[in-house]
């Protein structure tokens, strides 16, 4: 970033190169929805270009760049939040989704791949859904924690608290997800 | 250690990121706790649930778009910029410097014939004044102008010099 900081183009084409994916990632979970990911995700990139003058290296650059994602993602999912409990987050679990546990037990012998398929894609339905349940900064949480692999004191920092109060957040997110996911946990342990 | 206090340090353990006498302290709590057993394999399970969510790429156009926005960004000046030397602002100050010497190097404005005459020097009668300077003699001797009254005294003056002349 001190590079880009000092006029160096080429040392902004291979931050793009490394972040897009993981910022890319973290916003559509976030959002749930890929266009709005990616523009998101390119506003992130524009800010980073337009502050690389003053930038100041007294945390680390992921640090600095996924707080301007979640600040963008909180800030859009706010804008769109009627929007979305209408067609996402409220809306009760769909009918396969529902059976998702179930699928298991109900495999067919004549077409085990597309049986394997459905049950997978309900497993992950199921998933999505429960990350979607989760409270916004509970979401980002996890979404930081489980994928990016940051640390518990840039988490933090990223989500403007404390590192204890993050940790309690998490614990709140994960015991969220440990109820909302029990069927499938169920499973995973026998 | 309590099961409350655990609720901090389950997931660090899972993760496997406390410091090694914490993770003894966890360990030795969870071999005589069994909820805390049970809670630690769950979130070892989410966990492990939460890595089957696929990882999407970026479409093949998103480094482009975000090439194209970063260089429809208007080019930002510092304000130390206003001192770095601009090719212009040198060529204003060059031609300013220049003039400002020409016009410094040129003669003052020369004295007509009828100032130094005037200030008492010697007169110096450039050929080419002596059309002027013979009105100039016909005008200063030009009886008719001598009988005209003397100019009057504005309101404004000081109304004690009007009494003394009275």
């Amino acid at each position: 970033m001190l590079d880009v900081k000092a006029g160096d183009e080429q040392s902004f084409a291979l931050l793009l190169h490394r972040y897009r994916s993981p910022l890319v990632n973290f916003l559509y979970r976030m959002v749930r929805n890929r266009e709005q990911a990616e523009d998101l995700a390119q506003e992130v990139f524009i800010r980073v270009y337009r502050a690389r003058a003053e930038y100041v290296p007294s945390a680390k650059f992921t640090t600095w760049l996924f707080r301007i994602a979640t600040n963008l993602a909180l800030n859009s999912l706010r804008d769109t939040r009627n929007q979305r409990r209408e067609i996402s987050l409220d809306a009760p679990l769909t009918a396969d989704a529902e059976d998702g546990d179930e699928r298991p037990l109900d495999v067919a012998d004549k077409h085990p791949d597309i049986e394997q398929h459905l049950v997978e894609e309900a497993r992950r339905k199921m998933i999505r859904h429960a990350i979607e349940k989760l409270p916004e900064k509970q979401r980002a949480a996890v979404l930081l924690h489980k994928y990016q692999e940051l640390d518990y004191n840039e988490i933090a920092k990223i989500l403007e608290c404390s590192e204890s109060a993050l940790k309690s957040l998490l614990f709140r997110a994960y015991e969220a997800l440990r109820v909302e996911l029990a069927p499938l946990v169920a499973q995973a342990k026998t | 250690m309590s099961c409350n206090r655990m609720e901090s340090r389950i997931l660090p353990y899972v993760d496997g990121r406390l410091k090694l006498s914490e993770q003894h302290e966890v360990e030795t709590h969870l071999a005589a706790c069994a909820a805390c057993r049970v809670r630690v394999n769950e979130f070892r399970a989410v966990t492990g649930l939460l890595d089957e969510m696929p990882q999407i790429e970026p479409s093949g156009a998103f480094d482009a778009r975000v090439r194209a926005r970063v260089a429809a960004e208007p080019a930002k000046q510092s304000w130390w910029a206003w001192f770095a030397p601009s090719p212009r602002v040198a060529f204003a100050a060059s031609l300013l410097l220049v003039a400002t010497i020409w016009i410094g190097s040129r003669p003052g404005p020369v004295d007509s014939p009828v100032d130094v005459a005037s200030k008492g020097g010697p007169v110096i009668i450039d050929a080419n004044d002596l059309p002027v300077l013979e009105n100039f003699d016909v005008l200063s001797n030009f009886e008719p102008l001598t009988d005209l009254p003397q100019p009057v005294p504005s309101d404004d003056a000081n109304p004690q010099d009007t009494n003394q002349q009275m």
